[in-house]
């Protein structure tokens, strides 16, 4: 197998702590007021394959706060539609002049096979079940930024953990600084072999024994189409898992609520909840552009 | 020298013989003639004389290999694999038959098409046994007509790639093939239960964020198809390519009884599992998939201990545009005739202690059994003269790129392997010879 194009970040797993570090210091030099020319000239690609509003935008963002040239390319209304493959898509866009293709795809792997093919590098802006890098360290970002650490932290993750990219790279991340987390949701959203992705993972079907005293509590979207195939319906998913101001009672005083996104608002937690102080969800988004910023400068080798 | 088909005579001299259907395991002269064998001997005690000699001291003289499960892509599927680049793929692995499978384009379900793959016009250099589908188009409905494909050549009937899910389709299967001994062939998988699944079930799946499949979903038809083959005496039941721990039960279960169960193993499942599949590697993706250690382990005991009735390489060659592309849309399946025999001594051999000749019964006397093939798997006096002459301490290195095959959709490339075929004969003639 080819080795993936320098730059390319595909994922959490394969990052080393320093790596992790180096990309959270860069965040924080990174400012999306103060634009920094470190990109000029450069041309940034947003392959979409799937409906994206907050990592795009952001993505976007960062990419023309560095002073780089952006072009968006969706699935729909483009050759994809027609059967081009992948590969030949990125080919392409490598011989318009791009010179990092940030991808969003289906499927899982899609942006591991691009950065095997294609000299230049590949950011995964998510793939399928897999990975969103991105995501985890800007999750590592905010958390870091209000806790000052990670390591020793007690992190409850709650929801469809199966089917979450977020999910596995906050466990990769999260795990690799030490701390303690939590795995919960039922077993059609978290399977035993869940914590087999790294160690020290612990799994409980019980919503408030996950967030006891914890300092930190992710909780992820759930899709009303997912429940459909299980033996789970709403309500019983709403009453055993939901985020609710009672249950948030029982993490630390000073712990962070946190959801990727899109929230939907009545399922996996309430209104309150969502809007509540300790709720930092608005905060990850924000913290999106510097994180990416950071992650697009050390793509291009102008990390400074 | 050029001498016509049937007058012609090879002598193969000062091998070691290993022939597990004649109890024979000793140095011994093979004298071919006229397409079959014509004497062993102890060497020099041939009385025949010979027109050509091949010098087989230091090597293992075995009866031609044969692959119960290949696709060879014709009719409709040039572009992965011919009957032509297949079989020279197969003689360079040492195998002088193959069984070819009916999931080509149209799929092999009348006697016409059996007829076609065996007409000379093909262009194999080894024997090709065809198998026909065992519903129209294999769509599980209805049955195709055993007798005439029988007649025609096919040695089983399978819908190879889709199973036959349906009970009283397969029961309609077994009690007709049991009529006139042909042998089914199922791929056993609850489809229902592997929806947009494309690796095994377990950690490295959800790693990777794929959907796996769970061995629960072979071993769930494996069961039930044994359950049925014993309602009707005379049925043939032949497990293909079977991978879990849980099926071997079934299939041991099957054998205890008086129904004739038989299975065979690839040397991928034996040799790899389930974490190969390392960053998405397609050359690692197949059906059933790669699984766990533990079931692993299980078939390589069974394939010691008997269990397992002969080795099969499911060889299964794609083109590049099917399997460089994302991993959840590449075609399942890889080639393998050429790497089966070195597998097969670096895992059986050097790796669990299996003697040679158990791995030579697994690849010649075992698959000759399964599928009645008369005169084959065995060099015993009058039968084909199907020969296969290998060095078992020679270490190589598996190039995909020079395979015979029209595709190199392998995970063995740049392997090193143990064990190498010399020479492969059939019908008393030798179609390859490593250089
Ligand atoms: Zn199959």
């Amino acid at each position: 197998m080819n080795k993936a194009a320098r730059g390319s970040l595909l994922g959490i797993e394969h990052l080393g702590a320093q790596d992790i570090l180096g990309l959270l210091k860069l965040a924080r030099r990174m400012n999306p007021l103060k634009p920094r020319p470190l990109l000029r000239g450069k041309r940034v690609l947003l392959l979409f394959y799937e409906a994206s509003t907050r990592t795009r935008s952001s993505f976007e963002i960062a990419a023309k706060a560095l002073g780089a040239m952006t072009t968006l390319v969706l699935s729909s209304g483009s050759s994809i539609e027609k059967g081009e493959s992948l590969l030949d898509t990125g080919y392409t866009l490598r011989a318009v002049g791009a010179d990092v293709i940030v991808i969003r795809h289906p499927q899982a792997g899609a942006a591991a096979l691009m950065a095997r093919y294609l000299e230049i590098p590949v950011i995964n802006a998510g793939d399928g079940m897999h990975e969103h890098p991105s995501q985890a360290l800007l999750d590592a970002y905010t958390i870091v930024r209000s806790k000052k650490t990670l390591k020793g932290l007690q992190v409850a993750i709650v929801g469809d953990i199966y089917h979450s990219r977020v999910a596995r790279s906050a466990i990769h991340l999260l795990s690799k600084f030490g701390a303690r987390i939590t795995l919960c949701g039922p077993a059609e959203f978290l399977p035993e072999t869940a914590t087999s992705l790294a160690s020290g993972l612990h799994i409980t079907r019980t919503v408030e024994d996950a967030v006891h005293s914890a300092d930190v509590i992710m909780t992820l979207r759930v899709q009303k189409e997912r429940l459909a195939g299980t033996k789970i319906s709403v309500q019983d998913y709403v009453s055993r898992y939901q985020m609710t101001m009672a249950r948030l009672k029982l993490a630390k005083k000073d712990a962070m609520l946190m959801h990727p996104g899109p929230i939907i608002r009545g399922l996996e937690l309430t209104w309150e909840v969502a809007d509540c102080p300790q709720s930092a969800i608005v905060e990850e988004v924000r913290n999106g552009v510097p994180v990416r910023m950071a992650i697009l400068a050390k793509a291009l080798g102008r990390a400074r | 020298m050029n001498l016509k088909k049937g007058n012609y005579s090879l002598l193969v001299k000062g091998g070691r013989l290993i022939d597990p259907a004649a109890k024979i395991d000793a140095t011994m002269d093979v004298l071919l003639r006229d397409g079959l064998v014509a004497e062993i001997a102890p060497p020099g005690k041939t009385r025949g004389t010979a027109h050509e000699k091949f010098d087989a001291r230091g090597l293992i003289v075995a009866p031609g290999f044969i692959d119960l499960h290949v696709h060879l892509r014709e009719p409709g599927q040039g572009y992965k694999e011919t009957i032509a680049t297949g079989t020279a793929a197969a003689a360079a692995g040492g195998f002088t038959s193959v069984c070819c499978m009916p999931n080509t384009q149209p799929v092999v379900d009348s006697p016409e098409w059996v007829t076609w793959l065996q007409q000379p016009e093909r262009g194999a250099v080894v024997n090709v046994f065809p198998i026909a589908a065992a519903t129209h188009a294999s769509k599980g409905a209805v049955l195709t007509d055993f007798r005439a494909l029988q007649r025609a050549g096919a040695v089983g009937v399978t819908d190879d790639g889709k199973p036959i899910l349906n009970d009283g389709v397969m029961r309609e299967t077994l009690r007709l093939s049991s009529e006139i001994n042909l042998p089914v062939i199922q791929h056993a998988e609850d489809t229902r239960m592997t929806d947009r699944c494309s690796m095994n079930d377990g950690p490295t799946a959800f790693r990777l964020g794929l959907r796996g499949m769970k061995a629960a979903a072979e071993a769930s038809i494996v069961e039930r198809d044994v359950q049925l083959a014993q309602q009707f005496t005379g049925a043939r039941l032949h497990v293909a390519h079977l991978s879990t721990a849980d099926a071997l039960k079934a299939v041991r279960r099957g054998k205890r009884s008086k129904s004739q169960v038989t299975c065979e193993v690839t040397p991928h499942h034996f040799a790899l599992t389930d974490a190969d599949v390392g960053e998405y590697d397609t050359n690692f993706k197949m059906n059933p998939p790669l699984r766990s250690d533990s079931d692993r382990e299980a078939l390589l005991v069974a394939l010691a201990d008997g269990t397992v009735d002969a080795i099969a390489t499911d060889h299964a060659p794609h083109a590049p545009h099917e399997k460089i592309i994302e991993f959840e849309r590449a075609a399942f399946g890889i080639t393998g005739l050429e790497t089966a025999l070195g597998l097969a001594i670096i895992h059986l051999h050097r790796g669990h202690k299996i003697p040679l000749s158990r791995i030579v019964e697994l690849f010649t006397a075992g698959p000759a059994r399964v599928f009645s093939l008369r005169g084959r798997g065995t060099l015993i006096r009058g039968s084909h003269g199907d020969v296969t002459i290998f060095d078992p301490q020679k270490r190589w290195t598996f190039d995909a790129a020079k395979s015979h095959s029209r595709s190199h959709n392998t995970p063995f490339g740049g392997a090193q392997l143990t064990g190498k075929v010399v020479a492969t004969i059939v019908g008393g003639r030798v179609v390859y010879r490593a250089d």
